[in-house]
């Protein structure tokens, strides 16, 4: 579905990474590690074809990255959920409108029945007409999970997803990624909470990436 | 499950805030902008039916002045009929009475002007035949023939006159094009503020897929509706201030003639859907400039 082949990424000519070589295939499921700074956003901004590489080839869904026109990426990206770290909502709209944002600007109906149930699955059916800057940092962190969902992607990633919540609302939103990609959702979620990857393994065939050393690797059995 | 039809979902024009200025300036912009170009296009109809009616009585009239002695002014003035009469293309001829003249001369002297003392010129009105006359032979044959005679067929005055009508009038075109070119640049100037200031909400907008027009479309509605809704208001004002022009009645020139007649009412309700149409043009310009730049 997104295929990276030899990419190499870096800001002001100082690279972060090359060759970096990866598929995220039909309901694979990956962590993404490193330390602070390694690039971890980075390679996921160029999953969602935020950033151009500067070296190598991207194909979403059997299409470069290159040939695809404007049109073609947002058609791309409206099959690809993304948690974004920072949220990203607009912040005049409810909550509500927020989560229901990717099938509005992809100028699709709005099931509003299926958008009440997401946010209960989350947690906030108490939160819909609450604007964004009100909330806490993990009640933004699920509603943008919701938000990333919201319209069956093909593919999620997720950038830090857990970074705000405490242990316990980890763990039930990463059963809920889990519950997606049985579902045949490709996820990948980049992370540095080991704990987490640890907990999640025994239920998933998980692969775990790690970017080190300026490169892109498979983390064995150490974890 | 109840499921809109996306296009009319009301969210999505909701997507962009409800900006605060650049509503207000495109709405304050377009109205005085309609107002002006009711009125410059007020001053074009005006100079058209002037040019049109200058040109048409005047060239339909000439004028022959007989000065002679008192003793010789009847022999004179029948001599010039009769030339006036052979003449090709001299369709009548017609002394101006004494209490004609003094009818035009009141104006300038009052009523108890005493015709009869004054060594007045006569005058013959000439009207010319569809095909005109030749007025170089003409004065050639009166200068012959009775040497007091003048012919004045007012081409002197009338080509400088017909020209100014039409250069009046191109001027109001280029005051209207100069208009719509302001209105132009300066709701592109209010529309570029507003993309600025929604840069975020336009960066989030194509990571959740939006595709451009969607987002172009959400600016183009707004400042289209602004400027047809501001032009509107400017477009009445200015026809009311025309209509409550006071009439300044045969002798106002110019000045009675600013205004319109009849169906020519309708042109200026041209102004609001053109007013749109360049903010569409102008809005969309800038959102597609805007966009390029965003991922
Ligand atoms: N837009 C940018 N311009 C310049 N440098 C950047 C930019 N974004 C990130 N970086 C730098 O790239 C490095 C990797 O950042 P990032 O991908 O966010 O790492 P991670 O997510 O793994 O913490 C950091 O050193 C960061 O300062
Ligand atoms: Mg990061």
């Amino acid at each position: 579905m997104i295929e990276l082949e030899t990419v190499a990424h870096g800001y002001d000519g100082a690279e972060l990474f090359s060759d970096v070589t990866l598929q995220l295939g039909d309901g694979s499921f990956h962590f993404l590690t490193g330390p602070s700074g390694a690039g971890k956003t980075t390679l996921l901004r160029l999953c969602y074809g935020e950033l151009v590489p500067a070296r190598g080839s991207i194909r979403f869904f059997g299409q470069e990255r290159r040939d695809l026109g404007r049109d073609g990426l947002a058609l791309a990206r409206q099959r690809i959920g993304v948690v974004h770290q920072d949220c990203q909502f607009l912040d005049h709209l409810s909550l509500r409108d927020n989560v229901a944002l990717p099938l509005i600007a992809g100028e699709r109906p709005v099931p509003d029945q299926d958008v009440d149930d997401l946010m209960a699955w989350v947690g906030l059916e108490g939160h819909a007409q609450a604007l964004p800057p009100t909330l806490s940092g993990g009640e933004r962190q699920r509603a943008a999970l919701a938000r990333a969902v919201i319209t069956s992607p093909a593919v999620l990633l997720a950038d830090e997803p857990t970074g705000n919540l405490d242990w316990e609302m980890s763990v039930r939103l990463l059963s809920l990624l889990i519950e997606l990609n049985r579902m045949g959702t490709a996820v990948l979620i980049a992370t540095h909470d080991l704990n987490l990857i640890r907990t999640t393994k025994p239920q998933v065939s998980a692969r775990v990436l790690r970017i080190a050393g300026r490169k892109l690797q498979l983390a064995g059995a150490e974890l | 499950m109840s499921a809109r039809d996306p296009r009319r979902d009301p969210r999505a024009l909701r997507v962009v805030p409800p900006a605060g200025q650049s509503a207000w300036l495109t709405l304050l912009i377009a109205g005085a902008m309609a107002f002006l170009c009711v009125f410059a296009l007020a001053l074009s109809v005006a100079a058209d039916r002037l040019a049109a009616r200058w040109g048409e009585a005047l060239s339909r009239t000439a004028t022959v002045r007989i000065s002679a002695p008192a003793t010789q002014m009847d022999e004179q003035t029948a001599i010039v009929l009769e030339v006036l009469r052979t003449t090709p293309g001299v369709a009548s001829a017609r002394v101006i009475p004494v209490e004609e003249q003094g009818a035009l001369l009141e104006p300038w002297f009052g009523p108890d002007l005493p015709l009869d003392l004054l060594a007045l010129p006569r005058l013959v009105e000439v009207t010319e035949a569809p095909e005109g006359f030749d007025s170089m032979g003409l004065r050639l044959r009166l200068a012959a023939e009775a040497p007091g005679a003048v012919l004045d067929d007012h081409t002197r005055w009338r080509r400088p006159l017909v020209e100014a009508a039409a250069r009046l009038r191109a001027l109001a075109a280029l005051s209207m094009a100069l208009i719509g070119g302001a209105t132009a640049a300066m709701v592109t100037l209010a529309a570029s503020a507003s993309l600025a200031a929604n840069a975020q909400v336009i960066g989030v907008l194509r990571l959740v897929g939006a595709r451009d027009r969607f987002i172009a479309r959400a600016f183009v509605r707004r400042f289209t509706l602004r400027a047809l809704i501001g032009a509107a208001f400017g477009t009445a004002a200015g026809m009311g201030a025309l209509l409550a022009m006071p009439d300044a009645g045969e002798s106002g020139g110019l000045l009675s003639g600013l205004g319109f007649a009849g169906l020519e009412w309708l042109y200026p309700l041209a102004v609001p859907p053109l007013a749109a149409v360049v903010a569409w043009a102008a809005t969309r310009a800038a959102a597609f400039r805007v966009l390029r730049g965003v991922t």
